[in-house]
Order: C-alpha cells, then structure tokens, then sequence
C-alpha cells in the first residue's frame, strides 16, 4: 500500500494506491483522482520544461517543453539533450527543437515567438 | 488625446486592452517598461498556465503569446521600453523611454496593471551578515529563464509559496543542489501539484514550522541555519539546522506595486495592499481602474486575466458615458477568517448580472461554510471541502442578494464541526 | 616619491585628500577594498552633529563644531544630499532632564549655536509623532543629515580630479622609514612618500603598529540600523535622539536624505570588522525607537545592516605624529562624519608646521555638479531624454534610476566595481524592491562597460560574486 497526494485538482486527496491489487485507488473524491494515483505508481510522466541556448534574440535562452508528459526518470536525459541545441532567431512558438526526446517519441518544442 | 491608457503590459494590461477593444474603444496605448509584452510570464516557463481560461495547459510564454498576438489583431497602439512616471487625477500620464523620449498623454480612462513585487530580505528582516547570495525567487528566475545564468551551486529556499517551489525544481534541473526548503508555517502556500512535482520528484526536504535565523559568509554566502519556530513563529532554541550552502532565494510574499496609485492619491486597502476597488474595478478615482496582481496578489493567471477584461469592459463604459452617477454602494467587509475581499464596494445598480467576490482565507479549513450576512440576516450560506490561504477564492452574489444587502454585507468562512 | 601618501579612503581620508589637492603636492590614496566609502562610512547614522556632545577642549568638541561648519559649505559646492534638519534629544525623566541640561550647558560651552530646552508639549508642536512621555527635549537647529557615502565619493572625486592617486585594492602590508620620508610596501607593489596619514578606521591601530610602538588600541563597537519604506519617510522631519548613555549616543530616528526613515544603532562590542545584524541586536533597536516615536510603522522596513565605529580607548580622536612623517588620524568615530573636514584642515596645519610647503595651486576644482535625473522638473527631463536618450531608460523603478544616470556614474573618476557601487552612486538597488528587479539589470550594464563576463560581476568585495555558471554549457559551447 502505497499513500501519495492527488494533485488532479486542489483538493489534494490523499490517495491509497494498492500495489498487490492491481493498483486499486482509495481515498480519492473523483475518478480522475483514481486515474491519477494508478498511474503516478505504474509509470509516471512529467513534461519537462526549461531552456536552450539561442543566437540572434532578445534574450540569449528560449523556453522550451515537451509536447507531451515523458517518463519521469528520463527527466535529467532529456535536459542533457538540450545541451546540445543552439538555435537562431527568429524563432517560432511550436517550432520543433529536439525531435524524439531519448527515444519517447515526445519533441522539445519553443515556447515563446523569439 | 486617448480613450484608454493601460499602465503594463503583462497579463493584466494584455487582457484589459484587448476586452475594451473588444468593447468598442479604439484609441488604446498600452506602456509597458520592458522591451517587450508579457511581463512576468515570459519567465515563468513552466506549464500549469491556462486551465482554467484555455482549457489547456500551456507555459507562461505560452499564455503571455496568445495574448499579445490578440493584441498584435487590434489597433492598439504599444510603446515599449517606457515606464510611467506619475498619473495626475486629470489622467495624464506622464512617461519616459529610450526611443520614445519623454512624454504627457491624456485618456479618459486609465487602468493600472502595474503587477506586483516580491517581499525582499530588508522586509523580514532576517539576521545574519550580508553576503551575495541571497536572491528573491524570482530575481533568480529570470537569471537561469531569461539571462542563462545559474545564480549559485548549493541552495535553500525560505518560503514555500509557489514561485519558491518551481525554482526549487528549475535549479535542480539545472544542476544545482536544493538542499531545503523551508516554511515558517504548519502549511505551505503553494499548490499541492507544486509541492509533489517540485519538491517530492526531487527528494528535496520541506521544513515546516521553521525559518532561518542566521546568514553567515563574509562576501558569499557560506551557510544558512535553519530552527522550528513555535507556535507565535519564534525559533525554538537547540532546533537549529545549519546548512552549508552558497545561495538563499526567498519566496516571502508578493506586494501589488502601488506606488503610482498612491502618488494619484487613489484611496488603498491596506489588507490588499491595493486599491480599493468598485465591482467593476473601478478605484476610488472616477475612470482609474486596476486589475491584475496591481489589485491584489493572484495565485493564478486565468483569474488575472477574468478580472482585467472585467476592467477593460467597464472603462470602454466609462468612456461612453462618463457621468453616471455613483449610487447606491454596498460596502463589502472581510469577516471572521476571511483576511480581504475584492472587490470591496459594489454598486447593485451596475451589477444587474450579479458580482463575483474574490476572497482569502486567513487560515486552512476542511469542510466549510462561507456566509454572507448584512446585519443578522443571512444572505448566503456556500459549503466547499476545503479552504486554503494560498488558494483564492470566488463566489457570485446574484442580483437578488445585493437588492436585500443594504448599505453593507459581511463574509465570513466557518468550519463545519467548529463554532 | 609621494609628498602625501594617505592610508585609506573612507569620509576622513577622502576629506584630508580633498583639502590637501588644493595644493600643490603629489598625493596618493591608498584604499584595500574596489571603493571609497567601503567602511564605517557606508554604514552609520549619516548625522552632522550639531557639536552639544563631546566634552570641552577635546579635539571632538573642536573639530566637530567647524567640520559641521565646512559640510555644509562642502555639500553645497560638491552637490552632496544634504538636508539642515536640526536634532532633538528627548527626555523621559527628571534623571534625562538633567542630562538635557548639561548637554545644554556642554553645547553652549563648545560654542553650539541656538540651542534650546524645550517641553515636551514643545517638542511634541514641532514633531507630532514623538512619544507622550516626553518630558522634555534639547533642540539643536544646527544638526543636519548627508549622504555619507556620496559625500565621501564627492571629496575623492574632486581630489582625483584635482591630481590625487586613488589606488583602489591596494592594500598596505609594511611601513619602513627612509631619510625624509616612508617606504610602504603594498600587496600591489612599493611606494614612496615623504609623508604617511593613518586614515585606517578600525585598521588604524594595526597601521599606527607598522609604524610605531602602540600608543592606542581600537575598540570596534558594532551598531545596528533599521532602514525604512518611503512611506515611513516622513514619521519625524528631524532627527531624534534619546539621552546618550555608557555606550554612545543611543538609538536614534531620524529621516534620511533619501526619503527614508532609519532607525538605530545599538552599540554591542565586536572583534574586528563584525557586521552580522542578529535578533536580539534588531529587537532592541526596534523597541527603543519606538519609545522615541511610538508609531514607526517596522513592517516598512527594507533593510537591516551593521556598521563598526572605529573607537579609540582614549576617548577622543588620535590626531598626532606617530613617528617622524607618520601622521595618525585614527580613532574616528562618532562625531567623525561631522568632523572629517575639519580633521582634515587640522592635519594639513600639523604638516605645515612640521615643513611640508602648502602652495594653492592656481586651477583648484572646488566645484562639482551631478545630473540625476529624478531630481528634475518635467520640462528639463524631457530636454534631457531628446539630448541623451539613455536618460529615458529606467533601470530602477524604485528611485527611478535611469541608464543615463548609471552610464555617468561608470564613466565618471573614479568609476565603480561593483553593484553596489553603482547603488552607491546612483542609488539603483537603494528602493523598496532592494535590486530584486533592477539587480540583473545593473549586472548587465556593468558587464558591457567594464568589458566582463556576467560571471565575473560581484555585489560588493571581490569574492561576492553573484552567478555562479552559465546554463546549457554556456554559449562558448556553441
């Protein structure tokens, strides 16, 4: 049995999750909590946001996420790979700025017009 | 000579001129005193933004880019680079900037979106030597967001709000060592999805219940020591924690920037540090409306932007008739367990739809009952789950309440269970 | 070879500089830290005494009296913040009474003008917000408040305008004596000079020993303030103080030239250059103001700070030749910022006596203006803006503080390090928000002018560095 605190809404449940029993959510208010809590302990995702350096703008770093939540431990993987990115202005919000973040399928896009 | 002046162009200025567009008015200038639109958002990269007006999750870049492209769809005239320097209570503004030098406008309305600032050091007066080092949450945001620069190595943070807590996250991204972060209170004032993606994702300790009570380094800082504090937030002695770390950022509280306000002489509330506010944003100065953190702190930009179209509509009103009378005022009082209320005064007669009322509470509460009484009449009586100071709070009096509330009404929140 | 060879830049160093570049001597200024101003005198009470304090027929009574004189003089033709506010010591005793009327007695003896005891109805008319229990008050019209620090850059900049050598991050390690004069020998290299002055604040025993046996020892006293929220700015329009006891004059309040109110010091003895602010230290300076004035509002408070007052066990100044050529001008505390001046015209007297000649030199600088922007009229700002648009870039909002005017200061004689030189100038990072947004900003202009990294910036010292690293390897990875 496993206790973490939903954070679907501000409510905050605290949430049992059963491991032995498939997973089995308790002490949540609302389904998305149980949705929530089954996954946070079977594979939870995070969308990474942070910079890359670029050339030619306003500022000398654009703002960049992952179009879509990735792994949790392949957090720090995929800040490492944004190391390796300069780009050059202008650049477009959406524009795509690393393809296929370690292997996930996700892409870091910009964030901002720069 | 302008319809509309917006002071600022971040998420506040964005929405109200775009609502008065929207509302008819043509001759808008916005000033904003960076060397672009988007204010603070264009530092708070990460996402959370927008859930509750966009329905979807967007980034501060992002939720700041939408707007000003439905700015950039406008006539609205921008001048950036230029800050104000003073308001008259004829409604010139006066303003300075690089490239557009020195100037007076008129307008028959103004909005101040001015944002707010962060409580510093010198505020809370904490002990210690004065090292480098010690850094608002959000000075250090725009190093490592903007500038690209890491202010420090190993850090503590002291305040557990929500700019402390993402900064706890973006540093230790970064590849900085977070080593604590500490709250002088039971609770934390951020939110929840903050405290578990921030802090726990990353093993970071929270200390609730303390503070810090010496800085120590010469030049840099060297450590930070850290002690529980009882229950009238005094450091219990023998608790201390001393940490070897380089850098403090504080995450102390936000101050609504009200110095033009108060230069104008608009009348201030000193629970929100803002001024103080008719229900359609309206100061205490006819045709000067505020919105946005300028008014009162948000936690929440969708809220921010709510009330500054509301403020964008009622100064296209105002400039369309600009001598309706004030009438009937129904002045709005915080309560027991409510620590302020926005807006203040509503005026039933321009409130045919109802008004909505934001409001803190001074405390955390489970189940709860928020009443609206004027005198011993209860007027209303709403339940929620759960009431939290770092959470804001809303809800609309109708048309039929405000026509029985008389000259005043009171709110108050009461825990169910407790008297 | 040197004539003069000053051993420190703080208020008395920069006066003796300044009063002795109107001659025709080759000086040198010596100063261990990257700015004058760097000690005692950036952090004090900035109080031109009127003079009712020290006892009669010490050298305090006697150069407080006509530095009090010569500042005004100075902060008018230099263009330093200066405001003639006149100081009240307040009484809350028949005990504090009597102390008022000695203090009278002890004015009117050192030959301090217009001084007069007044009820504490009286004292209440001209200051509303002081405490109903004051008894009674002694009022000293010719107390003033300055800029301590821009009065102390003033004199250094007219003396290096005037020919003066300014050494900054010269610190010196050893004096030897020569035939007619000193070798010094500095972490920068050797000097020579026919004469040293001893201007060291808290170091000017340890200089004093380089030179001579001891002869004094400084007892650092460290004193802790409050500084205030503009909005706090007009709680007094004078400064006030309480009677002064064993450890000095007391906590006091008064409205700084900036706008602000500040509040302090204690007096608590520290080893060396302490400067922490602590709890207690706070708390005790928070409740004796308020028995001042009760409704100080410290919620405005912005900044709290230390500053260690360089007393000598003599209790007095020590003014006098150490050795032959070896002047001391040490043990300078509290009336100091007051007396400096007069320090100054002293010492030039002691060395004139001993044979150095004081010719005036023909072109002497006397005069020095500063444009700051928010001090304008409307008109003159905007005349300003169109002639240099950098004027209309505001940098800190707080003061309103604009590129033009931090420009100037980086460009001026004696330009500054650090942010907190820059503050120290200009007073960008000086306001409410404390640099929180114009911080990065000033860091910025600082990089581009003195042509460095971001990275290599710092707040104050070297050592107080204040970004540690590039983010994503930097951009020299690209």
């Amino acid at each position: 049995m496993k206790e973490l605190i939903c954070i679907v809404c501000p409510q905050g449940c605290t949430l049992r999750v059963d491991e032995d029993h498939d997973c089995a959510v308790t002490g949540n208010r609302c389904p998305r909590g149980a949705e929530y809590g089954k996954q946070e302990l079977t594979h939870p995702t995070r969308v990474v946001t942070s910079t890359v350096r670029c050339v030619g703008g306003l500022h000398p770093r654009c703002p960049v996420k992952t179009d879509r939540p990735i792994p949790k431990e392949l957090v720090f993987q995929a800040m490492d790979c944004l190391n390796k990115v300069t780009l050059t202005a202008p650049v477009r919000t959406g524009d795509v700025v690393v393809a296929d973040v370690c292997g996930t399928g996700a892409a870091f896009v910009a964030t901002r017009d720069l | 000579m302008y319809e509309l002046i917006v002071i600022g162009g971040g998420p506040a200025g964005l929405a109200a001129a775009c609502a008065a567009w929207e509302h008819g008015l043509r001759r808008i200038l916005v000033v904003e005193r960076d060397r672009e639109l988007g204010g603070i958002l264009n530092q708070c990269i990460h996402n959370g933004f927008g859930l509750h007006y966009f329905r979807e999750e967007l980034t501060g870049p992002e939720y700041a880019g939408r707007f000003i492209r439905m700015l950039e769809s406008t006539g609205v005239e921008v001048r950036l680079d230029t800050t104000v320097l003073e308001i008259t209570p004829q409604r010139q503004v006066h303003m300075v900037g690089k490239e557009t030098g020195y100037r007076v406008e008129e307008a028959r309305a103004v909005i101040l979106a001015m944002g707010c600032r962060e409580r510093t050091r010198g505020a809370i007066a904490l002990p210690g030597t004065r090292p480098a080092g010690v850094f608002t949450a959000g000075a250090a945001q725009r190093y490592v967001n903007m500038e690209g620069w890491l202010p420090g190595r190993r850090v503590v943070i002291l305040g557990s709000g929500d700019i402390g807590l993402i900064m706890a996250r973006r540093m230790t991204l970064e590849g900085a060592r977070v080593l604590a972060c500490v709250e002088v209170l039971p609770y934390s004032g951020g939110l929840t999805r903050n405290l578990v993606q921030c802090l726990q994702d990353y093993d970071i300790p929270l200390y609730l219940s303390h503070t810090v009570t010496d800085i120590r380094g010469r030049d840099r800082v060297e450590q930070v020591v850290v002690a529980q504090v009882d229950q009238d937030r005094r450091p219990i002695p023998g608790t201390e924690l001393v940490f070897d770390c380089d850098t403090l950022l504080l995450s102390v509280g936000l101050i609504p920037e009200n110095e033009l306000t108060r230069q104008v002489g608009i009348r201030i509330d000193p629970r929100t540090n803002g001024a103080v506010v008719f229900e359609n944003m309206e100061t205490s100065l006819p045709g000067v409306f505020a919105c946005g953190n300028v008014a009162h702190v948000h936690d929440l930009v969708d809220f921010v932007t709510a009330e500054s179209r509301k403020a964008g509509a009622a100064a296209a009103d105002h400039v369309r008739d600009p001598l309706r009378g004030e009438g009937p005022v129904v002045e709005v009082a915080a309560g027991a367990g409510v620590s302020y209320t926005v807006p203040q005064r509503i005026r039933p007669d321009r409130a045919a739809e109802g008004c909505g009322l934001f409001f803190r509470v001074d405390r955390v509460l489970g189940q709860s009952r928020i009443l609206v009484r004027s005198g011993d009449r209860l007027l209303a009586d709403v339940s929620r789950s759960r009431l939290a100071p770092g959470e804001m709070e809303h809800i609309t009096l109708s048309p039929a309440l405000l026509a029985q509330a008389g000259d005043s009404i009171t709110l108050s929140v009461q825990e169910v269970g407790s008297q | 070879m040197y004539d003069v060879f000053i051993i420190g830049c703080g208020i008395t160093g920069a006066a003796a500089a300044f009063h002795l570049s109107r001659y025709q001597l080759k000086i040198a200024i010596a100063e261990r830290e990257n700015d004058v101003a760097a000690g005692t005198t950036k952090a004090n009470s900035a109080i031109l005494h009127a003079g009712y304090d020290p006892r009669p027929g010490t050298l305090m009574a006697k150069l407080n009296l006509r530095g009090a004189q010569l500042a005004r003089e100075l902060c008018a033709g230099l263009d330093v913040p200066y405001r003639p506010c006149g100081s009240l010591v307040l009484a809350f005793s028949p005990e504090d009474q009597a102390t008022l009327r000695a203090l009278y007695d002890r004015g009117r003896a050192n030959g301090v003008p217009e001084l007069a005891l007044l009820s504490g109805a009286e004292a209440r008319a001209i200051e509303p917000n002081l405490s109903p229990q004051v008894t009674a008050a002694l009022w000293a019209p010719t107390a003033a408040i300055c800029s301590p620090w821009e009065y102390c850059l003033a004199l250094a900049e007219t003396a290096v305008a005037n020919g003066a050598e300014l050494r900054l991050e010269t610190a010196v390690t050893g004096l030897e004596p020569l035939p007619g004069g000193w070798l010094i020998h500095t972490d920068r290299g050797d000097l020579t000079s026919r004469y040293v002055l001893n201007v060291a604040g808290v170091s000017a025993q340890a200089v004093h020993q380089m030179a001579a046996p001891k002869t004094f020892t400084i007892h650092p006293s460290q004193g802790q303030y409050y500084l205030l929220d503009k909005s706090e700015g007009n709680r007094v329009g004078r400064v006030i103080f309480q009677c002064p006891g064993p450890a000095g004059k007391g906590v006091l309040v008064a409205p700084t030239v900036h706008g602000n109110l500040i509040a302090g010091p204690n007096a608590v003895p520290v080893a060396g250059e302490d400067l922490s602010t602590t709890a207690d230290g706070l708390a005790f300076v928070r409740d004796t103001a308020l028995k001042s004035v009760p409704s100080i509002r410290f919620s405005q408070s912005i900044r709290n700070f230390a500053g260690v007052r360089a007393a000598a066990d003599t209790g007095d100044f020590v003014i006098g030749w150490a050795a032959p050529r070896f002047l001391d001008l040490a043990g300078i505390c509290s009336p100091g910022l007051t007396a400096a001046p007069a320090i100054a015209e002293y010492a030039a007297g002691l060395l004139e006596a001993d044979g150095l000649s004081l010719t005036e030199k023909p072109d002497f600088l006397c005069r020095r203006t500063r444009l700051r922007f928010h001090t304008l009229s409307p008109a003159e700002k905007a005349e300003l803006v169109a002639r240099e648009p950098a004027y209309g870039r505001v940098i800190c909002r707080c003061e309103t503080v604009t590129e033009g005017d931090i420009l100037a200061a980086l460009r001026g004689p004696i330009p500054p390090r650090s942010v907190d030189g820059v503050k120290r100038r200009v007073g960008a990072g000086m306001g409410r928000c404390q640099g929180g947004f114009c911080g990065p900003r000033v860091v910025e202009l600082l990089a581009r002018e003195l042509d460095l990294s971001p990275g290599q910036i710092v707040q104050e010292r070297a050592g107080s560095w204040l970004l540690a690293r590039e983010t994503k390897g930097g951009a020299s990875h690209v």
